[in-house]
């Protein structure tokens, strides 16, 4: 903003004068390159010698229904599931034991949920490599200990998948649960306690209800994260455990087919928005619900 | 579930969350070369990484874009969250939806989608399109951490500023962004850290010679385990755990202010 007569009424305009070349750089690499990736997914071709599409077809979205390739879309949302429950499973009494740990200890667990998140993805996904590979160290302890003869095939496969979705995005769904559980009135369990309510019984009556939108929040984090993921089963995962992603990159970097590349993109696109707007109102509604 | 078996299993899933590292960082001391099967101290695999020339070209090619991404997206962040605060802007909707689609939208997408719109414009990947993507992604993540900032902060001090006869631009210069400097930094910490840490970016906006450091990463897990890398890993988990302290420090004291 320039500096202007104090006495003028801004114009609503006006402060466009500041969001202009934020909105700008948006508009030229998040929003055009979707409305570019749209016409090249309703193209027939590259057309020869141009990086730009010729014809019109939608014969690229159709053959995302092919078995072959609806196959990954399953798999995808399947691996995707199965890690946010997952994440779930190991997650929320993790959050839940944080969030009702003393003040002074809080900050410090919380801490160390946060550096592996921060942490390097390639390093974390490598962790795992070194843990699961041939010579790695649970085949090494294995041998050691004379359970087994030969290494054990653990990596690239999609369990070795799983175990890198859930490791990577977990602390997606802690960080949102945590923030969740932590602001719940400890007074409420109190007075369910007062009422006679078992301790599970005032969780499952009380704090689960409660805590809904936190879970539905960092489960939807987990699944979208690993619904699009790209580097864990490329690292992790054998030819027949890739997902999405790997759809994706193969068509762009080495199939070269840039319209199917380009239909499948929009399709993770439009499943990843259509769940994260289903989840945001299914959110509000679950959070008017159980409202005081 | 009983205090005892929560904090059993809470320090399980901690153990689920450091195990994996803790052993590579012990394994980047491991004297074998190819086994995980402990053969004695050694500090080798830190010296090699010491003489590696590919990987200091990519960490200085990291740090460029890194340093230029956050000072463009705390730039361009602080001004649009400034704008959306209060406000009353034409088109505001269009705007949340836009700043939103970074935060929702898998990486590939974003990635794939730079890809097609350099190619398509014919400009010439290398590390200037990297940084182009980043701050893409990034000015989404400032926003976010300063209209988080800006909800909390008090209203009456800008109000009681212009009372006194503040113009806009003097409100926003004297007391707007002096109460928001933690957080504009923590912003700018945010988006250094994405750019250090993002590799699906830069994978498909890379031209040749424009290796950062997650691709030159990936370019030494693809072509075979070396200690190398886990003494890399080691040097970077010690740096990461150093910044988020750091940052949990900054936004801290911004609570407090």
């Amino acid at each position: 903003m320039t500096p202007g007569p104090a006495t003028s009424r801004p114009s609503p305009w006006k402060g466009w004068a500041i969001l202009a070349p934020g909105v700008l750089w948006l508009l030229a690499l998040v929003a055009a390159p979707l409305v570019l990736m749209l016409l090249y997914s309703l193209a027939s071709r590259l057309a020869a010698g141009s990086p730009w599409p010729e014809g019109f077809s939608g014969e690229h979205y159709i053959r995302l229904i092919d078995p072959l390739y609806f196959k990954i879309f399953v798999r995808s949302i399947f691996q995707a599931s199965l890690a946010a429950l997952f994440s779930l499973a190991l997650g929320y009494p993790l959050a839940y034991y944080i969030a009702r740990s003393p003040l002074a200890k809080r900050d410090r667990l919380l801490l160390l949920v946060i550096i592996p998140f921060w942490t390097n993805f390639l390093v974390r996904t490598y962790a795992w490599m070194v843990m699961l590979r041939a010579q790695g160290v649970v085949n090494s302890l294995l041998m050691a200990t004379g359970l087994i003869s030969e290494p054990l095939p653990l990596l690239y496969n999609e369990v070795a998948v799983q175990v890198g979705l859930v490791y990577t995005l977990m602390p997606l769904l802690i960080l949102p649960l945590y923030a969740n559980l932590e602001k719940m009135d400890q007074r409420l369990l109190d007075a369910a306690s007062d009422l006679g309510a078992t301790p599970s019984a005032a969780f499952w009556s009380v704090t689960w209800p409660l805590s809904r939108p936190g879970v539905l929040l960092g489960c939807m984090m987990v699944f979208i994260s690993a619904f699009g993921m790209y580097l864990v089963p490329d690292l992790m995962g054998g030819a027949r455990s890739i997902m999405v992603g790997n759809l994706i990159q193969n068509q762009f970097l080495q199939a070269r087919n840039w319209p199917f590349g380009a239909a499948a993109a929009l399709a993770l696109t439009a499943i990843v928005l259509g769940l994260a707007l289903l989840v945001q109102r299914w959110g509000r509604l679950d959070g008017q619900g159980v409202r005081r | 579930m009983k205090g005892r078996w929560l904090k059993l299993y809470a320090w399980f899933a901690y153990g689920f969350l450091y195990l994996p590292i803790l052993i590579l960082m012990l394994l980047s001391f491991n004297a074998s070369r190819t086994s995980s099967v402990w053969k004695g101290f050694t500090l080798d695999w830190y010296v090699k990484l010491l003489s590696n020339d590919l990987l200091w070209e990519a960490v200085r090619n990291s740090l460029v874009v890194a340093v230029s991404a956050a000072a463009l997206s705390t730039v361009l962040g602080t001004m649009t969250a400034l704008a959306l605060n209060r406000n009353r802007i034409p088109g505001r909707m269009l705007v949340e939806g836009l700043l939103y689609l970074p935060l929702i939208l898998p990486d590939i997408v974003l990635g794939v989608g730079a890809l097609v719109l350099f190619t398509a414009l014919g400009i010439k990947l290398g590390l200037g399109t990297i940084l182009a993507a980043h701050v893409g992604t990034s000015i989404s993540y400032v926003v976010m951490v300063l209209r988080a900032r800006l909800a909390d902060m008090d209203q009456n001090l800008e109000d009681a500023a212009r009372d006194l006869g503040a113009t806009p631009w003097q409100t926003i210069r004297y007391v707007t962004l002096p109460l928001l400097a933690p957080a504009i930094l923590a912003g700018g910490l945010l988006a250094f850290t994405l750019s250090l840490d993002d590799f699906i970016l830069s994978f498909f906006t890379a031209g040749p010679g424009a290796t950062t450091l997650p691709l030159r990463i990936y370019g030494m897990v693809k072509t075979g385990l070396t200690p190398e890398v886990n003494a890399l890993s080691t040097v970077l988990l010690l740096l990461t755990g150093l910044a988020t302290y750091l940052y949990q420090r900054l936004t801290k004291n911004g609570d407090k202010a």
